[in-house]
């Protein structure tokens, strides 16, 4: 019989030991996965989780691809301390890249070093406003963020693909869902050439780096941490529940709007139908993976990223479907959750020292 | 006599909208009467539904379909229960990685399974009965999945509110400590009826890809799983209630695809949006009210329990 022992306090080897151990079964279970497709499990994990990595153009997509996946994480996870549950962020990437990618197509012969700006500040305002109607909703009717937030995702892909096989299609495009490329001025520039590396990961890492200042230093932080650790504690010091929930859903929604728009302006170049391959979800796992902590979240982030890689890659070379990356991040999640008792209790197999009659 | 006879498709269409709906909202009303709050409902229902679909088209048997279907949904929900019960994990993380995980496994199994043809699920025929014009095609030609959906209505309400063992699901969901205190057992309870909504969700799920549009779809249930969880807190945890929301939402799901097909200068886009909105609003006006919710949902909704904390 397998039972669970109370530690009595946190152990903070576990909390950080734990995502270890979940990427270790994961690979366990990798291995099943592709053994029961008929695939060599040794190649398969080779082409799934190395073989991305074994040059520069792999790397360099390995950051593309981190970069809204930590953009959205560390604003979901300043969230989720204080048990606010954002899972719209895929909706609200939409709107951000509405926003940001609207302004590149209505002003699309322009050259004004303005341009850009004003299409990343598009963005994050795009993202916030899809992000204030749960939190509308939630302070003013008490409405659940977790269901408004996602049911608000579906609607904004939906007027996405609205506009782009409508009114902001193309003109000259053949009739392809898709709008106008983005002018040069509206584009954020590469980083490094020959590589798809924008702007958009200094972003990223200018945000990590703010996450970190605003949870360990600043008044709002602590607050975030109490209400999610005591709300009993958090009410009793007056703590305002309603701007929490607010500052919460704003900042997870404008970092969102701002990963929009650089996967648009950065990384495809235009508006097409489908703009992410469900990293609002990812983000998800990427926050709890990465402890809820900035820098952790910077971490799974480039693991997460990694799993899309690998999919793509062992679709490529040994034919897997491409599925197999939502399989990884779901089984990856579980095992991580599992993994995370082990931080307030231990594993005991066999009877309480009471029943055995012992003494303590 | 004429309009009648029009609406007599339209009926049957809001039918078969709703019964998916109504199974998987059923399933997550016993599973959060005891305190369980699964958010899993969309990755167990699609992965039902694959697992339904490719069991009827190996077999060749419906029954069998909706059971393994059934099964399938009830498989996951042990894992999720497992970990949030045994395990202790937070119910809303597990809850969106069941999702993630069933979206996941089921786009990955159901590849062989796309494009397959599937002869929807044979009506009852109801002799006799049947041929009375207007109320037999509507009460007495459904197939036995959609009278399940409606039994179960009145099997869960007759099981809350009537049975010792629902009085006892009850009490665990409003008080797991008090529930514990006076011996019941908290843990097993809360097993079975997250069980029982993983075989509900299962179920909806089946029915999706058995009868609604008899096909396989990566993500086919297109949300419908988070709906039924909003049905839920609609219906303020009442099985009637939830009756009610299933077919109104099967209405407006309907609504959306007639107006489509009326020509109406509306882009296909914004009229299926729809749903959704009404979900959101629907929440809205439910939700309001915060005496109401405080005083229906389970009071232990979302709370781990661990005995010998």
């Amino acid at each position: 019989m397998i039972r669970l022992e109370h530690r009595g306090q946190h152990s903070q080897t576990m909390l950080y030991l734990s995502p270890l151990l979940a990427v270790v079964l994961t690979l366990i279970f990798g291995t099943i996965v592709f053994a029961i497709l008929g695939k060599d499990p040794l190649v398969a994990l080779y082409t799934f989780f190395v073989m991305p990595l074994t040059n520069l153009h792999g790397v360099s997509e390995l950051l593309v691809k981190a970069t809204p996946l930590v953009l959205i994480g560390i604003g979901l996870s300043i969230g989720f301390r204080a048990n606010v549950w954002n899972i719209g962020a895929e909706g609200q990437l939409t709107i951000g890249a509405i926003f940001g990618g609207g302004l590149a197509i209505y002003f699309h012969d322009s050259d004004s070093l303005f341009l850009l700006p004003g299409m990343i500040v598009a963005g994050i305002i795009g993202g916030m406003v899809w992000a204030a109607i749960p939190a509308l909703l939630r302070t003013r009717f008490n409405a659940n963020e977790i269901l408004t937030s996602l049911m608000l995702s579906y609607v904004a892909v939906l007027f996405l693909s609205y506009l782009v096989h409508g009114p902001w299609r193309d003109p000259g495009g053949y009739n392809f869902p898709e709008t106008r490329l983005f002018p040069d001025a509206g584009t954020l520039p590469t980083l490094i050439s020959g590589t798809r590396v924008h702007l958009g990961g200094v972003f990223a890492l200018l945000v990590v780096f703010s996450g970190w200042i605003i949870l360990s230093k600043a008044v709002i932080g602590l607050q975030l941490r109490v209400v999610g650790l005591a709300p009993a504690a958090a009410r009793f010091a007056g703590y305002n529940e309603n701007k929490l929930i607010w500052f919460s859903l704003l900042l997870s929604g404008g970092l969102a709007g701002l990963a929009g728009l650089s996967e648009v302006s950065g990384t495809i170049g235009q508006l097409i139908p489908t703009i992410s391959p469900g990293y609002g979800f990812t983000a998800i796992i990427v926050a709890f993976l990465g402890r809820l902590h900035p820098v952790g979240v910077l971490l799974s982030g480039l693991v997460l990223a990694l799993t899309y890689l690998g999919g793509e890659m062992a679709q490529i070379e040994i034919g897997t479907p491409a599925a197999v990356t939502g399989l990884f991040q779901g089984a990856l999640l579980f095992f991580l959750l599992a993994c995370d008792v082990l931080t307030n209790y231990r594993l005991r197999i066999g009877a309480t020292r009471a029943e055995r009659g012992g003494v303590a | 006599m004429n309009g009648l006879d029009q609406l007599t498709p339209i009926i049957l269409t809001v039918i078969t909208a709703s019964t998916p709906l109504l199974f998987a909202a059923l399933g997550e009303l016993v599973t959060e009467k005891s305190g369980v709050l699964n958010l899993g409902v969309e990755g167990m229902m699609v992965i039902g539904a694959l697992a339904a679909f490719a069991v009827t088209t190996q077999t060749g048997s419906a029954v069998l379909g909706m059971a393994v279907g059934a099964l399938a949904g009830a498989g996951l929900a042990l894992i999720f229960a497992f970990l949030t019960l045994t395990m202790l994990a937070n119910q809303v993380a597990t809850g969106l990685a069941l999702t993630i995980f069933g979206v996941g496994l089921s786009a990955l199994a159901g590849t062989g399974f796309v494009g397959i043809a599937l002869t929807p699920l044979q009506k009852l025929d109801i002799p006799v009965l049947s041929s009375i014009p207007v109320l037999g095609p509507l009460l007495f030609n459904q197939d036995v999945l959609v009278y399940l959906s409606f039994a179960m209505v009145f099997a869960v309400y007759w099981f809350l509110n009537a049975t010792r063992a629902g009085l006892i699901l009850r009490a665990v969901g409003v008080s797991h400590a008090s529930a514990h205190a006076i011996g019941l057992p908290v843990k097993l309870t809360r097993y079975l009826a997250t069980l029982f909504g993983g075989l509900m969700a299962g179920l909806g799920g089946a029915y999706l890809s058995l009868s609604y549009t008899p096909m396989w779809a990566e993500n086919m249930t297109a949300g419908r799983g988070w709906i039924a969880l909003a049905l839920v807190v609609f219906s303020t945890w009442r099985p009637g209630r939830l009756l009610a929301g299933a077919y109104l939402f099967g209405f407006i799901t309907v609504l959306q695809l007639h107006a489509q097909g009326a020509g109406f200068a509306v882009p296909s886009q914004v009229m299926s949006m729809l749903p959704y909105l009404a979900t959101i609003l629907v929440l809205v006006l439910i939700s309001r009210d915060k005496i109401k919710i405080m005083q229906n949902a389970p009071a232990s909704l979302g709370k781990p329990f661990h005995s010998a904390k």
